[in-house]
């Protein structure tokens, strides 16, 4: 079962990702330049709501099968950090600049908020995405002491004192 | 085939990249990144000839602002596959879902560079939209396999 829901939230990364990094870099005005910017979330960003929830929910399924060693992995914590900072990031785009569409979307280059959040959105997914199959390695693992201390605070590991 | 198959692993590039305690991470971080990438490039073209997604433009206009990131994601998944490969290629040739991904790969790129490639860059295409689905949609089978069966290798063995 496990393998399933691994794959499927690994191929899900074509879909949620894959489209984000359209929409990105048609606000860095690199591709899809003579589409208005406004036509491209209006039609895409309904495929990546439905990748996302495909995400969340294999996520964690994924998570629940081994909470604590996720839980005190330290690429789990950045992962998650980082969604949250990702997910500010759209919001801001969403509830900000984005307002004005409608004003600045036809052109081939948009105006520097909107290529700040689609910068800012590609180095977060793609932290996230990194991270995310770091998770698989061992290296920072609270049970293979001793770690830099640095790994022990950021991992939240419970070290016995000497 | 097999001793071929040794003898890349045993090459230096093979034993630099099974010996490292990072370098297969790495390596598979970035084929992962090249995957997030291309899938949005297929997907998007796919999506169009099935009349969904970005649908006021015409097939041709999406698929020629696609197809330089597919060549690109493309070229960087199989450079980085390669090294993948070469790092535990004994164990891939021994790997039924390995195999699945290299039949799926080769039909994949056959069909993307020829027939797709053909229908979707064509600027006036007489094709009827019947047509234009059944190439999305051995565009999507044909891809899917190669994703799945390369999932799949880091499960068996």
């Amino acid at each position: 079962m496990y393998p399933l829901v691994e794959s499927v939230h690994v191929l899900t990364l074509c879909l949620f990702v894959g489209m984000s990094v359209l929409l990105d870099l048609r606000l860095l005005g690199l591709m899809l330049k003579r589409v208005p910017v406004a036509e491209v979330t209006e039609r895409l960003v309904p495929w990546m709501i439905a990748g996302f929830i495909v995400m969340v929910v294999t996520g964690v399924l994924l998570f629940y099968a081994i909470p604590i060693r996720s839980y005190q992995n330290v690429f789990f914590r950045l992962k998650l950090i980082t969604i949250v900072l990702a997910g500010i990031n759209a919001w801001t785009f969403h509830s900000g600049v984005h307002r004005t569409v409608r004003e600045w979307g036809t052109a081939a280059a948009p105006p520097r908020r909107a290529k700040l959040a689609g910068a800012l959105s590609l180095v977060f997914w793609a932290v996230i995405v990194v991270s995310g199959r770091m998770i698989a390695y061992n290296w920072f693992d609270c049970e293979l002491q001793p770690q830099r201390p640095i790994i022990n605070w950021a991992a939240g590991c419970v070290v016995q004192g000497r | 085939m097999l001793p071929l198959f040794q003898s890349i692993e045993a090459s230096t590039v093979g034993q630099l990249i099974k010996n490292s305690p990072w370098a297969f991470a790495v390596i598979e971080s970035i084929h992962l990144l090249a995957l997030s990438v291309i899938g949005g490039a297929v997907l998007v073209v796919d999506l169009r000839l099935l009349g969904l997604g970005l649908r006021r433009q015409s097939v041709a206009e999406i698929a020629r602002d696609a197809y330089p990131v597919l060549v690109g994601s493309l070229i960087v998944m199989l450079v980085s596959g390669v090294g993948l490969f070469a790092s535990e290629s004994v164990k891939c040739y021994y790997s039924r879902p390995f195999w699945v991904k290299m039949t799926s790969l080769s039909l994949a790129m056959l069909f993307t560079f020829t027939i797709r490639r053909k229908v979707t860059l064509a600027e006036d295409t007489r094709l009827r939209p019947i047509w234009m689905k059944l190439v999305a949609l051995v565009s999507l089978t044909l891809w899917f396999g190669v994703g799945a069966g390369g999932r799949w290798i880091g499960f068996s063995g």
